[in-house]
């Protein structure tokens, strides 16, 4: 604390910050400082920029307007070692790059030093091993410092990643989604990791959705949307205040859908108590023809088991089912198919897609493969029916490709899910299962995915499994939250304008999180 | 936004008229290479263009084109039947055994020996769905023990009329003349029947594979076993079925193979698996699929053929022959994989 400047300066400053991508404006005259021993919690919705801003404070982006000033300094950060050198250290979610396999734990905590060269031209393992130890309980590490990194968990990695930030006496780090892949002990050790370096008058960016995380650990909370801060908070908290700010436009959009809601229609799906595994609370859960349903929660709770127990390749626990009146126990998915029961699965390379060398590996193909028996009786193929159907699908989504021919690897993600969703929607439709049908594609392809689903309800039900409450509310009439592998709670955005969801929302991401980790790990 | 689109294909058109046409050149370089082998092969011997030199070229292969046509189908479902060669080599003795030992007639011992082909090939799909031994580790188990198994009967000999069986007394069984003819019969006076039959069957083949949902459902589950369940597919017995197809065809090979040489030979047919895998490899290559294919493994079987019936008329000495297999395959190979790669 000697040097006055730097004590009173924020670790982080961005004032007004800009980026635009393309047609997006990613990033809209942002301003945000960190202080020093200021944990400031950053939380958005898909796409609003979280990842953009940090990738600016990293150096691994530059703003198009705006300045960045780190310990009072303006700096322009060229590159991530520019960054690196100024105090600013990311930890990133992916957890490969934390560190280098093949070198143990001890190297890796002295890399920084080793690979900067000052630690001489001679390295003893017993200097290495020294070094090491005093890193490694600086943050209260105490995994084995001889093992390979490489076979270290991820929050080993991520621990030791942290030590080396803190090794470099970093002024400034940053969190991306730290604890996503962590169970909740290591959440806390990482959480106490986090406590001892905001008592070392480290500022730290942690950016989560995770609103027990961030109860637990922030002193502020500042909320992006669309690429502007529209919310700051600090102790105590408004989750459900920062959770409206978060999807609050979203809701608009969900109350203006009430006038062409169809709450009368018969009811397609209807399920009495059941339950998915056992031990779990069995739900009952009805869906009308034209209902769309989303269901929503955190990985492990439910959503995708719910969805494969009605597309016939899991079994339930105990309860009944009925489709259209009758007893429904579907065997296989050949069995589903040919009720009019279809499910797009998550992760569309692996559920729903053939190599481009396939013979019906192409836009025409992927479409026509689940209908292949009704549309080809005899057998025989007939590609003037299969390319027919496709340029409808292609039209009638705005699929961006030349032509039914082109293959999957061809086209952009959103366009590949448009396909994924053509392809159930080219034939009559009772029940459709999208699991995560809004993964890894942009703000665009979204709205174009969720219109189509909409428009083309007509008589069928729609479930739809998605992580992302924002989706959920974009794409459903009525949102159901899972938790432990049961609905808990139903939210009609006919009748209410969300905001009971969202305050179920914000209590439930605040619950205890320890059983929810369990499952999913 | 097609126009757009149209636009955009037009203008790109004319600098990729380079590529076009290599990708021509690559479509076709396996017919080309064979016009220009016949035309060498004619110029330099006369002879080869004989009618009578061409069904013999074919006669040679009809086999090895056969049990092509069967590995195809176990590569399309993203398999490998290692052991096409001895159900062939199995095939042709049994059905040696049945007619010189259990003096079956003709039509029988085909039946028996087609029958035992798929039940080979029943037993490899089983092993691999119901076991889940990987297809090339159970495949490789059943070439070695039908290998084994072929030399027992006989206690290791060649099968012939008179055969002295192991309690001492003579077989009294003798090859049906109508069976030979299996082997032997030419149709019109010119076309051996195999080589019609082998045609017709790779025709047929070639419809299911190309034409049909079923050979749509084969090749999406050597794609994407996942999407294809998740598409309905019953993943299982398709990919069974095309070991049971495999084994049947190569069964069928072993029968011509007995019918022609009239005995059942324990070394006749050791080189057909080599033969077979090497010609649906360069199959690959044939039209520029990249992918297993009927035509290609056809293609690639006279291929081998041709270049061999050439050479031998050139008095290129017969220790050569592998080589130059070796040769086409690594060329072929090449093609499929090496050149213009991820310009497509």
């Amino acid at each position: 604390m000697l040097d006055l400047s730097s004590a009173v300066a924020p670790a982080l400053s961005l004032i007004s910050v800009s980026k635009r991508f393309g047609a997006t404006q990613a990033l809209e005259d942002v301003d945000l400082a960190i202080g020093r021993g200021e944990v400031v919690a950053l939380m958005g919705a898909n796409g609003a920029g979280k990842s953009t801003l940090a990738k600016i404070a990293a150096g691994v982006s530059r703003p198009d307007s705006g300045r960045i000033i780190v310990s009072g300094r303006e700096l322009r950060l060229a590159s991530p070692q520019a960054a690196r050198t100024a105090g600013i250290v990311v930890v990133h979610q992916s957890t490969e790059q934390l560190g280098v396999p093949g070198l143990t734990v001890a190297e890796n905590l002295v890399l920084d030093a080793l690979c900067g060269g000052g630690a001489g031209a001679l390295v003893s393992q017993r200097r290495i091993a020294r070094q090491a130890r005093r890193i490694a309980a600086s943050i209260g590490f105490d995994g084995p410092l001889d093992q390979d990194f490489g076979v270290l968990g991820p929050a080993h990695r991520q621990l030791v990643a942290i030590a080396r930030a803190v090794a470099a006496e970093a002024p400034m780090l940053i969190l991306d989604e730290p604890t996503a892949s962590l169970s909740a002990p290591e959440a806390d050790r990482l959480f106490a990791v986090v406590d001892r370096l905001r008592a070392r008058g480290v500022g730290v960016l942690y950016i989560s959705h995770r609103l027990g995380d961030i109860r637990r650990i922030a002193d502020r909370i500042v909320v992006l949307r669309n690429g502007r801060l529209v919310a700051g908070q600090a102790k105590r908290f408004d989750f459900t205040a920062a959770v409206r700010a978060m999807i609050g436009r979203n809701l608009n959009d969900a109350a203006a859908r009430v006038a062409d809601a169809g709450l009368a229609s018969e009811i397609v799906l209807r399920m009495a108590g059941v339950r998915l595994i056992p031990g779990a609370a069995g739900f009952d859960l009805a869906v009308r023809a034209g209902e769309v349903v989303a269901m929503t929660g955190a990985l492990g709770s439910g959503k995708s088991r719910l969805l494969r127990a009605l597309f016939g390749i899991e079994s339930l626990e105990g309860g009944s089912i009925e489709l259209d009146g009758a007893p429904w126990r579907p065997i296989s998915p050949a069995d589903s198919i040919a009720r009019g029961v279809f499910m797009a699965a998550e992760d569309r390379w692996r559920s729903s897609f053939l190599p481009a060398a396939t013979p019906g590996g192409d836009i025409a193909g992927t479409i026509a493969l689940p209908h292949r028996r009704s549309w080809f009786p005899s057998g025989l193929l007939r590609e003037g029916r299969e390319r027919d159907t496709a340029d409808t699908i292609i039209r009638s989504l705005g699929v961006r490709c030349r032509g039914p021919q082109d293959t999957l690897d061809l086209l952009s993600g959103g366009n590949q899910q448009k396909v994924v969703i053509g392809r159930w929607q080219s034939a009559p439709c009772r029940l459709l299962l999208l699991d995560e049908p809004f993964q890894g594609i942009d703000v665009g392809a979204r709205r174009d995915i969720v219109d189509a689903i909409r428009a083309d309800r007509r008589d069928g039900a729609t479930l739809i499994a998605t992580s992302d409450v924002e989706e959920a509310i974009e794409a459903a009439d009525v949102v159901a939250v899972m938790h432990g592998h049961s609905i808990v709670g139903l939210h009609d955005l006919r009748t209410n304008s969300g905001e009971s969801l969202i305050a179920a929302i914000a209590a439930l991401e605040t619950m205890e999180p320890d059983k929810e980790r369990e499952t999913a790990a | 936004m097609t126009n757009e689109v149209r636009t955009q294909a037009a203008s790109s058109r004319v600098p990729f008229a380079v590529d076009a046409f290599g990708r021509a050149l690559r479509r076709y370089a396996i017919f080309i290479i064979l016009a220009a082998l016949v035309v060498f092969f004619h110029q330099a011997e006369p002879a080869f263009l004989h009618v009578n030199n061409l069904f013999s070229v074919l006669q040679s292969v009809a086999v090895v084109a056969l049990l092509a046509v069967g590995v195809t189908v176990t590569l399309a479902v993203d398999g490998f039947d290692l052991s096409v060669g001895s159900i062939a080599a199995f095939s042709l003795m049994l059905s040696s055994y049945a007619m010189v030992v259990l003096q079956l007639g003709a039509p029988a011992t085909v039946a028996f020996a087609l029958m035992t082909g798929a039940a080979i090939g029943l037993v490899n799909g089983l092993l691999i769905v119901g076991l889940r031994i990987p297809d090339l580790l159970a495949t490789l188990g059943m070439m070695f023990l039908l290998a084994g198994l072929q030399l027992i009967p006989s206690a290791g000999r060649s099968i012939t009329t008179g055969l002295i069986l192991s309690d001492g007394s003579v077989a009294r069984g003798a090859f049906d003349p109508v069976f030979l003819a299996i082997g032997r019969y030419q149709l019109f006076g010119v076309a051996p029947l195999p080589v019609v039959v082998v045609a017709v069957i790779a025709v047929v083949f070639w419809f299911l594979m190309e034409r049909t949902r079923w050979g749509r459902v084969f090749y999406a589950v050597g794609g994407n076993e996942t999407a294809a369940y998740l598409a309905g597919a019953p993943v299982k017995a398709y990919r069974v079925a095309a070991y049971v197809i495999s084994g049947v065809l190569a069964a069928l090979g072993g029968v011509f193979v007995a019918a022609r040489v009239g005995r059942g030979d324990v070394f006749a047919g050791s080189s057909l698996l080599l033969d077979s895998v090497a010609a649906s490899l360069i199959g690959f290559a044939v039209l520029d699929q990249r992918r297993a294919n009927v035509i290609g493994a056809v293609t690639g079987a006279i291929f081998v053929g041709v270049v061999l019936n050439g050479l031998t008329m050139l008095n290129v000495p017969y220790y050569t022959q592998d080589f130059v297999k070796g040769a086409v395959l690594v060329g072929a190979l090449a093609l499929t994989f090496g050149i213009g790669r991820g310009r497509r």
